[in-house]
């Protein structure tokens, strides 16, 4: 239990009479990854929203480190320990690389407007902390020389990879991923795989990931949950799902000779 | 040598910026000691001044923060009247120095705008985009009408204030402050160019202490992406209030500097006219590039007195070169012939004498 990062009891959402996510349940434990997987508009990025308060639950409930999040907004949940990446990608464009990063860190830096004005000493300690603490982040997928260049004008692959650092940032105890493999080509990916279990290891974190890369989530994953039209419809290790029938008829449709 | 080339981009385009209005200040201030510039040209020194930290202040709104305020004369018609009051209540008490009355005036003038920057930031703030441009463009036409119908006076029994016509009653001594629609008459002009400069150099270097600091970055991630600056927990409303507070104080101590160079203020100086000039400013010189606003708002202040010769065609050739500047700056050919016979030039240049050396 006391080890237990995320558990979510009955979640779900309704728009205007549609169920967009109804009955989502999930534990997810300390350097366990998840994958939530499922076919295109299943709900999976609404659980994303949900989970990070952009959009609040209708029903259920969401305990982040064995305490309900009733009531935390986003900014907050950031704090309590929830850090994420988008589908289509959302960095600060105009930010060089290591501000990208640094901003982030915000939270846990305490100087003030005053003392950022008249230059105190705290500022440029905390400012030359938070910078060697962005490098190394930044290191992990070896983008350290990176540092200076303004966000928008690195590669599509860089930029996912940077806003994964960026979340790492905020000193998470859950990281959710939203595609983080998507554009990426099939050495990319690998390279993916070995990172995110890399900063398992490392954070000693939970990770969440919404992945259409199978190779990348039958490979990284310790468990699933597969979701169609809101519903959970399948829960369990890789191989259990590789095999399961009402999965395969979700992604491909039924055989005809079953018909 | 070594030193200035491990400073960051951003370093050295301030190192830059600094450079560029010491420079200016120094041969400014050198040919008005020396007789060399027109009394037109001295007397424009001030409000040259005033108008390039009302642009460095939009700047921060529009550049940094990311928002389109159209009431920044507004901000500045509270600090060219709370300043203005301020210096002559210290006048009325015997304060002597002119430097001292300037320049607490101006720090007061900076506090109250900054303090009414706030409270219209509350509800201003939630809005976004042309919303927000237009209510701030609301609350300084407020602003400009409470100014418009104000009275206040002071005499030995104190400061005495009214909203309706001629019912402030002052002694013998007393000396009427603001007079309504015809607002604060014979003001003693005590500007000068030097705190002028000091004004720019102070708003300067808040705004880029600003922008390397954490809030500053928070301010920017707010610009860029508001989403993911939620999700890394930046408080949006916050930071956005911290911006548009700093921008408002800038264009109050902006507005007194600038009332100070006159011998009446009236607030129908502050209108809509106004914000929208210095929002060219801000345009021309591009957004979130503060020597371009500098630059734009020295040289647009300037060029409608260089063209007092063409009397009639002023302000149609004033249109035509702020167009064609416009169009020049924005196109890309125009950009790539002027950056290689200009700075082409220089670069080669440079790149000889490294190889020289």
């Amino acid at each position: 239990m006391s080890n237990e990062v995320l558990r979510c009891e009955n979640l779900g959402i309704v728009f205007g009479g549609l169920a967009a996510v109804d009955g989502f349940n999930v534990v997810i434990k300390e350097k366990e990854v998840a994958g939530l997987i499922g076919p295109n508009g299943a709900g999976k990025t609404t659980v994303f929203n949900l989970l990070t308060k952009v959009y609040e639950p209708t029903s259920g409930k969401i305990f982040l480190n064995g305490n309900d999040t009733q009531g935390e907004t986003t900014v907050s949940l950031s704090k309590a320990g929830i850090a994420r990446t988008f589908q289509n990608i959302r960095l600060f464009n105009n930010l060089t690389v290591a501000e990208n990063v640094m901003v982030a860190m915000n939270q846990s830096m305490k100087y003030n407007l005053f003392e950022s004005t008249f230059r105190l000493p705290r500022f440029w300690k905390e400012e030359k902390e938070a910078r060697k603490k962005a490098l190394e982040l930044l290191s992990i997928f070896d983008m350290q020389d990176l540092a200076d260049v303004q966000a928008s004008s690195l590669p599509y692959g860089a930029q996912r990879r940077l806003e994964i650092t960026r979340a790492l940032a905020t000193n998470p105890s859950l990281l959710l991923l939203d595609e983080p493999a998507a554009g990426m080509n099939p050495a990319e990916t690998a390279e993916l795989m070995e990172n995110i279990g890399k900063i398992r290891d490392q954070f000693g974190i939970a990770i969440l990931l919404i992945e259409h890369d199978m190779s990348l989530v039958m490979g990284v994953c310790d468990q699933i949950t597969v979701l169609n039209f809101g519903q959970v419809i399948a829960h369990g290790t890789p191989a259990e799902i590789q095999s399961n029938p009402v999965v395969i008829e979700a992604y491909l449709g039924k055989k005809k000779e079953e018909e | 040598m070594k030193k200035l080339t491990n400073l960051t981009k951003t370093q050295k385009s301030n190192a830059l910026t600094y450079l560029v209005v010491c420079v200016a200040f120094v041969i400014m201030f050198a040919l008005q000691k020396t007789g060399g510039l027109s009394s037109k040209m001295s007397g424009m020194l001030v409000p040259i001044c005033a108008y390039i930290a009302m642009a460095l202040s939009l700047n921060l709104t529009v550049g940094i923060i990311g928002e389109l305020s159209l009431g920044h004369a507004g901000f500045m018609s509270v600090g060219a009247f709370v300043g203005t009051t301020a210096i002559l209540i210290m006048q009325f008490n015997g304060v002597e120095s002119p430097v001292v009355r300037l320049v607490v005036g101006i720090i007061i003038a900076a506090i109250a705008t900054a303090l009414v920057g706030f409270l219209i930031g509350i509800p201003v703030l939630r809005l976004k985009g042309d919303y927000l441009a237009i209510v701030t463009l609301a609350f300084a036409e407020i602003i400009k009408s409470l100014f418009q119908n104000m009275y206040l006076g002071i005499d030995e029994n104190g400061l005495q204030f009214s909203m309706v016509d001629n019912t402030v009653n002052l002694s013998e001594n007393g000396r009427i402050i603001i007079e309504g629609a015809m607002g604060i008459r014979s003001i003693t002009k005590i500007s000068n160019f030097f705190i002028g400069f000091l004004l720019v150099i102070v708003c300067l270097t808040v705004i880029f202490n600003l922008v390397s600091s954490r809030s500053g970055r928070a301010i920017m991630a707010i610009r860029d992406n508001r989403i993911a600056a939620e999700s890394v927990g930046i408080p949006i409303f916050k930071y956005k209030i911290i911006g548009f507070t700093i921008s408002a104080a800038m264009a109050g101590a902006a507005g007194c500097l600038f009332a100070q160079n006159y011998s009446s203020c009236v607030a129908s100086k502050f209108n809509i006219d106004c914000s929208i000039l210095i929002l060219v400013f801000v345009v021309l010189g591009k957004q979130g590039n503060m020597l371009g606003s500098i630059i734009a708002a020295a040289a647009l202040t300037i060029l409608p007195e260089v063209l007092r010769s063409f009397a009639d065609y002023r302000m149609l050739l004033y249109a035509i070169i702020l167009i064609v500047v416009m169009l020049a700056g924005n196109n890309a050919k125009f950009k790539a012939f002027f950056n290689e016979k200009v700075f082409g030039k220089i670069k080669k240049s440079k790149k000889e004498v490294i190889a020289n050396e």
